[in-house]
């Protein structure tokens, strides 16, 4: 006991402090390590061809859908390029695609390149109308020169992989 | 003319908040209760004016008057008349109306109800207020009037996003505003706490009514929120750690921690400091909510369109707003009353350790929702941070809270027997331990996380209990003596039971659900079939509907168990006319507290007959999600209605005295 402080209030305080300090620990920790495990990059094909992801590694690409690339089949398996001026991905999603995915607009693709250099989507995040686009998205054709639209803010509308 | 007659209230109501804000700051100076008096009349006027502008909306929304910007941009003259009505805070501009209705209602309510408070307390703590009102009020007419008018008025308006033409998400802003904005009260509370130089127990005793009203709301306004996600968006989930569903969560979990350091505060005088700083940080995590929400700076599937430079202005407020109050606090807050010495086993360590729980849960979600702003704005590159982030960080310090939860009321102040409150929890150990045992036996598949989940679920419950029976004395004396004890106990006695107990439901509901629920998903022809769980389900047929402003594709869709008719689930497809939006609407069928949940996708050909995609959810316990925070609210309600509590008791007591 002898190594404890004689004052009450300063007892209070490094009982205060041993108290906070493992939490604030574990916390830091803990925040780190999700961190590192679930940060997701974004990239528009373009950089996806310099950055060269790992496949498996979740990723978001997002582009313009190519026109006439999507192709829906009958067992809910979609189809569809994105691409910007330079470079085209081909994705594939199983599921429902959000009510507003339409060609020729943007969308943003959540998931990974395969071996094969597919991309394949776990989700689909599409604009909600007319007038918004994903920022990231807007940014980057923005830097591309490819912007061709209001200059509203995103509104999302996702779909999900069952 | 009637808009600009609102356009015109709502600046009176901004001049009423200068003069509220001046002369209740000047009546503290002066020590004269004349200009105090003539402050909280200002304060009464100016919600006064805020409220006939917002009343002017709503009729403008209501009656479909088009030549107002807001209104054309969105109503529509064929939407029903509640989404008319909600229609006047759907947009940005309509919101923040609405804050300002709920900032200036607040303000109003504590010059009327606050009567027993200190004088000088009053009359910062209005000042400060009215500060508040100033910023918003100013910011609302001269960056976002909802009541401008448009030179050439369309003959038909824009009509409201189609995904928000839904009772819940109709009332979920102004449960949702009151909450965020009931923080204002406990801000300027803090504030004036903190130039008059102290905190107390009777101050703390006038802050809990008001956090405990706030967070009520918020509770209720973030709940009704995730229960329109879950059934209005088809995803089949409730929560998904979006930026916007973080911005309304964070204040609600520092107004828990406020919640119950105030109580410390009150009954032994300690950790007054600290109370004062989440009184503060409270209000500026509503602030920075708003600016996330409205700025459009974050990446969100809910996010809302609003131009950058708003963003921005908001920005501005929150950090000169939050800033000088949080300065104010680093320099005044060394000489408030450090308080009452406490044992390491004590009432009050144990709610010490709930607040470093709940404060390092928030930072956490403060770090995740931030950190993709703040490492875009240093290396340029977007990113995003996931779910998995919030479930690893998150739920680990939630689940040491829920530990130790049941301990902490049946510990005595100062100086605790940690002996005797395990002697009285084993039971509710021994309940919990066995309920996660047998949930990891019984059902199938097995899942190790699930039945930790339900065990934990069940321990807040047990332990609820367990603290009820020890104050009733329950099985140790007479059943009628028990009896009278029960129905004798303060209101807010059973208000924390049923907000523990709240907790408890939601934990098990949340666990069964995610680790339990099942999903399918297919494309069907007509007679197709799909199995999900222990049902299958069969597309009966698909046919046209027409609604009130949609179109809509009904599927009927049959559900059967082993065989037995479970039920006739019409999941619809709509098509709204007036800008093309298509939406799902989903059909749940309630099997007790669990949900066999449907979604009718899109039409795809295949081969010249039609197929659609079906996709199904089996959430079991899933309702229990939405109970807990329920139950939760009740009880944070009903402490409020406990006479203690009630604002003008303390200074009635020490009359009497």
């Amino acid at each position: 006991m002898s190594l404890l402080p004689k004052s009450p209030k300063a007892r209070r305080r490094l009982m205060l402090v041993l108290a906070i300090a493992p939490v604030l620990a574990i916390a830091v920790g803990l925040t780190l390590w999700g961190l590192r495990g679930s940060i997701s990059f974004f990239y528009t094909p373009t950089q996806a061809a310099a950055a060269k992801p790992p496949p498996g590694r979740s990723v978001q690409l997002g582009g313009l859908v190519e026109k006439g690339s999507v192709i829906k089949h009958p067992d809910g398996r979609v189809e569809f390029t994105v691409a910007d001026q330079h470079a085209a991905d081909k994705v594939v999603f199983q599921g429902d695609l959000p009510d507003l995915f339409r060609e020729g607009q943007g969308v943003v693709a959540v998931g990974a390149f395969r071996d094969d250099g597919v991309f394949e989507a776990k989700n689909v995040l599409a604009k909600h109308d007319e007038r918004y686009m994903p920022r990231e998205v807007a940014d980057q054709l923005k830097k591309q020169g490819e912007w061709r639209g209001g200059g509203a803010m995103p509104d999302y509308e996702k779909a999900e992989r069952p | 003319m009637i808009a600009e007659f609102g356009a015109f209230a709502l600046m009176l109501g901004l001049a009423f908040a200068i003069a509220q804000f001046v002369l209740s700051a000047a009546g503290r100076v002066r020590r004269s209760s004349v200009l105090a008096a003539a402050g909280e009349g200002a304060a009464l006027a100016s919600f006064a004016g805020v409220a006939i502008a917002f009343a002017v909306l709503m009729h403008a929304f209501v009656t479909s008057d088009f030549s107002v910007a807001n209104v054309a941009a969105n109503s529509h003259t064929e939407k029903p008349l509640l989404y008319r009505v909600a229609g006047t805070w759907g947009s940005h501009e309509g919101s923040m109306l609405l804050w300002d209705l709920a900032l200036t209602g607040y303000g109003a309510a504590m010059a009327v109800f606050g009567r027993s408070l200190p004088r000088g307390l009053k009359s910062s703590a209005v000042a400060t207020q009215g500060l508040l009102g100033v910023v918003f009020l100013a910011y609302t007419v001269f960056a976002s009037n909802p009541l401008i008018r448009l030179a050439r008025p369309p003959v038909e308006g824009r009509s409201l996003n189609p995904l928000l033409q839904d009772p819940a998400l109709a009332v979920h802003p102004p449960f949702l505003y009151a909450g965020y904005v009931g923080m204002s009260v406990v801000f300027s509370l803090a504030v004036a706490a903190l130039i008059e130089g102290r905190v107390d127990a009777a101050w703390a005793r006038w802050v809990r009514p008001w956090a405990l009203a706030a967070w009520s709301l918020l509770t209720v306004g973030i709940t009704l929120g995730a229960f329109w996600a879950y059934y209005e968006l088809g995803w089949g989930g409730w929560w998904f750690w979006d930026p916007v569903e973080n911005a309304s969560f964070m204040p609600w979990l520092v107004a828990a921690a406020l919640l119950h350091s105030a109580i410390v505060t009150e009954k032994r005088g300690a950790l007054a400091g600290w109370t004062v700083f989440l009184g503060l940080a409270a209000f500026s995590f509503s602030m920075l909510g708003a600016f996330l929400v409205r700025s459009g700076v974050l990446t969100s599937v809910h996010a809302f369109a609003v131009d950058p430079k708003r963003g921005v202005l908001l920005l501005i407020i929150l950090g000169v707003m939050a800033g000088s109050a949080f300065s104010l606090f680093a320099w005044r807050a060394p000489s408030l009353n450090q308080g009452g010495v406490f044992a390491p086993v004590s009432r009050e360590s144990a709610l010490v350790l709930n607040n470093i729980l709940l404060a390092a849960a928030t930072a956490t979600v403060l770090l995740g929702t931030l950190f993709p702003l703040i490492r875009e704005a240093v290396t340029g590159e977007p990113i995003s941070v996931g779910p998995p982030y919030f479930n690893l960080t998150f739920t680990p310090l939630m689940a040491a809270l829920i530990l130790i939860l049941p301990a902490g009321p049946l510990l005595a102040w100062k100086r605790g027997d940690a002996h005797g409150v395990a002697q009285r929890l084993w039971a509710a150990a021994a309940l919990a331990v066995l309920a996660g045992l047998g949930t990891y036996a019984l059902v199938s598949p097995r899942k190790a996380f699930g039945a930790l989940g339900l065990a934990l679920g069940a321990w807040l419950i047990a332990g609820a209990l367990a603290e009820l029976a020890e104050r009733t004395r329950a099985f140790r004396v007479p059943a009628a003596e028990s009896w009278r004890r029960l129905t004798g106990l303060p209101r807010g006695a059973w208000g924390m039971t049923l907000a523990h107990l709240g907790l408890g439901v939601f934990v098990i509901g949340a666990c069964f659900e995610t680790g339990w629920k099942a999903e399918a998903a297919e494309t069907l022809p007509l007679g197709g079939t799909l199995d999900v769980g222990a049902y299958h389900l069969v597309l009966e047929k698909v046919s046209p509907v027409e609604g009130p402003n949609y179109d809509a594709d009904r599927g009927v869709i049959t559900a059967t168990r082993n065989g037995a008719f479970v039920c006739r689930a019409e999941p619809e497809r709509r098509l709204y006319l007036a800008n093309g939006q298509t939406t799902s609407e989903v059909a749940i069928c309630d099997r007790g507290a669990s949900h066999l949940y449907i979604v009718l996708g899109e039409q795809r050909d295949a081969g010249g007959k039609p197929v659609w995609l079906v996709r199904a959810y089996w959430n079991p316990l899933a309702m229990l999600i939405f109970a807990g925070p329920v139950i939760m609210a009740l009880g944070g309600l009903i402490s409020l209605s406990d006479r203690r509590l009630r604002i003008g008791v303390p200074k009635r007591r020490e009359q009497a005295a």
